[in-house]
């Protein structure tokens, strides 16, 4: 029936068909389909940036506005990947500008970035709005210069957690006086700013809605640039600190009195640096936030945090330190009802922690917030008992991410391995997506992973299980699975060779210190020509002629339509 | 039936088959070489499992691997369909009823290994492995990883070299190191209960754990410089002074305790007021509890156009890099970028110094 529609009807319709799977699955209907879906598409999400050519991008959609790529394995987020590994945007950035494409968006996650790509960037597309670039690196301040210079239109420039070298360039200067268009700005990565630039900037955007500081924004300035964008929904504050000198009192009533002309902030974050004493001054807005992130913020006690959480009743994301502690987690739990995503960061990841959470505090919060779907939870310890009860009152997990300190740690009352804690969580939240694991673990867990996680996208594993099976109960269970990215397990061979066709149904598969040798990863590679299997290889021992049974270190595999990728560094060989 | 979640506490059997078969190779082969359905496209979710490949006869005295357990069904995990074989199933629909899946207290069976076989096994790379330099023997003196180990080595030892190499863990097995399991002194169970009694000084810092990105460790990294106090908190104690400089329009604020040698300080106020020179003052490399001669002074003045001074507690002002770092972060109040031909008279003082310390 719908072949008897004109095309442009059917554009129509598929507008209305926005994420990207749903629009992946159209296209598969039918040729006429495919052909409309393709010229239609306006937004590509490419989730490893190996797996297709851009020209291959290009040639399928060339009307693409807003294009996210990624890059290296999530794993290098903890340097288990080393440098010049690979993931390089410049290609892209070349053909599309070559292209003509009217790009209008480009969002980058772990990938290396160059001044040049920059430039290239900034003056390839005229309508270039927005420019996002999280974990990356490989580029300076001149990157940003060239941005700021060239593209009229920049609604949005966030850069976050970047590694970026910083010159004595007042890159932020380069925004023309004519720039009147941001909406977002985000430098919080940045040590450096030039504040003239800064406040001058804030002044001429008053569309601005998203502004994160950096450390070097004191708060004097922070009160100025407050009082030019009282409309700001979101703020990311500098420094909060009060220093010796003795006119600080006037200063700290004048940031209050400013912040409580602040009436639309919602999202609350930075706190780089921060002194108790300062805080009350945004007890005011505390009452509108539903996303507070004072997870940078260091030397704030347990008091302290909870006095801040009392006031905020409508959070929904919390991002906070340990030292909090189980009782200000009690607080969060009587207070933020609504609250859906948490996380908890240690305060001191090599330490003792005394004031760190335990399972006490989880506990507490899954039975005041039931809503709860989202967590990050760094912790000392975890016990099954806590586990089972946080399954049963959060049934609504679709991100569980537990990070207990010491990774093998067994459930301290009981000295039992954790799997049946977290197959209590698996089997209650029907629709967990990402899940990683810590503690004691034996192959169990992952058979009830198997079993019950049905919906799960993406498992990281750290020192746990028992034998190849384990890691079958997973690849043979878990339909959806999509990443999985497992280190320092006895996982071998049998397991990784057992479904080899399982592969091509994932994005990738990170394995590193298992027990995979050298000889399975080249019967893999033969047996599956669209994968690429790359060995990381840093140390000397695989220098010579190495032996098919030697266990290899790192090996990093993922489905790509273009083969064997050309510009792999010397130390990754991938297996053909 | 009610959800096996909910019953919790009532267990008592511990009639959870054990998963600790070992697989027959044979069979798992015998699987692989059939074509099997894949669903690349996830659009439907259609079962991509062979009903034969896993053989429910056993080879000798082994039973087959239940990968049965992991596949997608229609009804709830146990149900009984016609070709399970309800001894080998994980959870029969009786076992459901009767016990939940995740008792709280331990079983009696003890239903997997100790950690000790985790440790123990050759063939497995355990968390002690992964840290460098540490033999096993080490590991399982004194680290506190692995709670159930005793304190005595002799017994660990001993359990080290017991046949765990198998990958196949019978039944057996199992049985036999549970008694070992549970000889285990409870006084060790208490004190890692608490966790943290004692600091675990032999820890050592395994590569990318815990897991948390670079940006994070660093940015705390800074704001704890602090971080032996007792309580094990990071106190913050920023110092912010004042940085003003002769022609700048307006001041900056740095946060000393972000450095720990006048190196640092000055290349980040070139850094900062770098639309202004400030010369050579950081590269001299004679700052901090070197003594600035004479001839370098000189060099340091009319080398440069500025020179970077501090008032002190006393209301001096005062050239930066006479005295130890520690007792300049001690005494500064606010800093100033001096042009050098202001400083010259703060020369004579900061050599008069030096020639005292001679």
């Amino acid at each position: 029936m719908m072949n008897y529609f004109p095309d442009e009807v059917l554009e129509h319709v598929f507008d209305f068909v926005t994420s990207h799977r749903d629009r992946n699955a159209v296209s598969l209907v039918c040729k006429l389909w495919y052909r409309v879906e393709r010229y239609s598409r306006q937004r590509v999400f490419i989730g490893n940036c190996y797996a297709i050519s851009p020209e291959r991008l290009i040639a399928r959609f060339p009307g693409v506005k807003s294009l996210t790529l990624k890059g290296k394995p999530h794993f290098a987020d903890f340097n288990l990947v080393p440098q010049d590994w690979g993931g390089y945007v410049q290609p892209w950035i070349e053909a599309l500008a070559r292209s003509r494409i009217g790009l209008e968006e480009l969002r980058l996650k772990r990938m290396v970035v160059s001044d040049e790509s920059l430039d290239v960037l900034s003056r390839s597309f005229t309508n270039f709005k927005s420019l996002v670039l999280v974990s990356c690196e490989g580029f300076t301040t001149d990157g940003l210069a060239a941005i700021a210079a060239n593209c009229r239109f920049l609604r949005e420039l966030d850069l976050q957690e970047n590694e970026i070298e910083e010159k004595k360039n007042h890159w932020l200067g380069c925004f023309p006086d004519s720039c009147t268009s941001l909406v977002s700005l985000n430098f919080a990565c940045l040590k450096e700013i030039n504040l003239a630039a800064l406040e001058r900037l804030v002044a001429r955007n008053p569309n601005l809605k998203s502004l994160k500081l950096n450390r070097a924004v004191p708060l004097e300035a922070l009160q100025r640039i407050l009082m030019r964008a009282p409309q700001l929904v979101d703020l990311g504050t500098g420094s909060f600190v009060l220093d010796r000198d003795s006119d600080d009192s006037e200063t700290y009533r004048k940031l209050r009195t400013t912040i409580l002309k602040c009436r639309s902030i919602r999202n609350l974050s930075g706190f780089l640096e921060v002194a108790p004493h300062c805080l009350p001054a945004i007890y005011p807005i505390c009452v509108n936030l539903t996303y507070l992130n004072l997870s940078y913020a260091a030397g704030i006690h347990g008091s302290e945090l909870i006095k801040l959480i009392r006031l905020c009743g409508k959070l929904q994301r919390l991002w906070i330190l340990d030292c909090i502690g189980d009782k200000g987690l009690e607080i969060v739990a009587s207070t933020c009802k609504d609250l859906q995503e948490l996380r908890v960061f240690p305060s001191d990841p090599f330490g003792a922690g005394h004031d760190a959470v335990t399972e006490t505090g989880l506990v507490a919060i899954s039975s005041g917030c039931p809503k709860l779907n989202s967590l990050l939870y760094f912790c000392q310890q975890m016990t099954n008992a806590a586990l089972i009860a946080v399954a049963k009152n959060c049934p609504n997990f679709i991100r569980f991410r537990l990070c207990i300190l010491d990774p093998t740690k067994p459930d301290p009352v009981t000295m039992q391995p954790l799997d049946e804690g977290f197959g209590a969580i698996v089997q209650s939240s029907k629709r967990l997506r990402r899940l990683s694991l810590s503690g004691l673990l034996t192959d169990r867990v992952f058979l009830y992973i198997g079993m019950y996680a049905e919906q799960l996208e993406m498992l990281s594993i750290a020192f746990a299980g028992e034998s190849d099976k384990g890691m079958l109960y997973v690849l043979n269970g878990c339909k959806k699975l999509r990443k999985l990215e497992i280190r320092d397990s006895p996982f071998g061979d049998m397991a990784l060779l057992r479904d080899v066709g399982k592969y091509e149904t994932m994005r990738s598969l990170w394995m590193s210190s298992c027990d995979v040798t050298l000889g399975g990863c080249k019967t893999l590679a033969k047996k599956m020509p669209r994968l690429n299997v790359e060995i990381i290889n840093e140390n000397d021992q695989m220098e010579f002629a190495p032996e098919d049974s030697q266990k290899v270190e790192k090996m990093y595999l993922y489905r790509t339509l273009v083969g064997p990728r050309k510009d792999a560094p010397e130390f990754v060989w991938t297996l053909v | 039936m009610s959800p096996p979640l909910l019953g919790v506490g009532e267990e008592d059997q511990s009639n959870v088959t054990l998963l600790a078969s070992p697989a027959s190779i044979d069979s798992l082969c015998r699987n692989s070489s059939e074509l099997k359905e894949r669903n690349y496209m996830g659009l439907s979710d259609c079962s991509s499992v062979d009903s034969s490949g896993v053989s429910m006869v056993s080879d000798g005295n082994k039973s087959s691997l239940n990968l049965k357990a992991t596949e997608l069904r229609l009804g709830l995990p146990g149900c009984q369909s016609p070709e399970r074989d309800p001894e080998r199933c994980l959870l029969s629909s009786a076992q459901l009823d009767e016990k939940p899946l995740f008792p709280l207290h331990p079983l009696k069976d003890g239903q997997y290994p100790s950690s000790q076989k985790a440790v123990g096994s050759g063939s497995k790379r355990g968390f002690s492995d992964a840290m460098d330099g540490f033999t096993k023997e080490k590991y399982l003196a004194k680290s506190e990883v692995a709670p159930m180990l005793s304190p005595r080595p002799s017994s660990n030892l001993g359990l080290k070299t017991e046949p765990t190499n198998a990958k196949e863990v019978a039944p057996s097995k199992i049985v036999q190191e549970r008694p070992r399991a549970a000889n285990e002194p409870r006084p060790n169970h208490n004190g890692s209960a608490n966790g943290n009694s004692s600091a675990p000084a032999t820890k050592a810092q395994v590569v990318g754990w815990p897991p948390i990105r670079s940006f994070r460790k660093n940015s705390l990294a800074s704001t704890s410089k602090n971080n032996d106090e007792v309580e094990g908190k990071a106190v913050p104690g920023a110092i912010f002074v004042k940085v003003s400089m002769d022609g700048a329009p307006y001041l900056r604020k740095v946060d000393l305790k972000n450095y720990s040698k006048y190196q640092e300080l000055s290349s980040a106020l070139e850094k900062m007021f770098s639309c202004f020179t400030i010369g050579q003052y950081g590269s001299h490399g004679t700052l901090g509890r070197e003594m600035l001669s004479e001839s370098k002074l000189k060099d340091l003045l009319h080398g440069s156009e500025y020179v970077l001074t501090y008032e002190d507690k006393d209301g001096d002002w005062m050239l930066v890099g006479d005295v130890p770092w520690e007792m300049f972060i001690e005494t500064c109040k606010r800093m100033r970028i001096m042009k050098s031909s202001d400083a010259i008279g703060l020369a004579p003082r900061a050599v008069e110094k030096c020639r005292n310390r001679n």
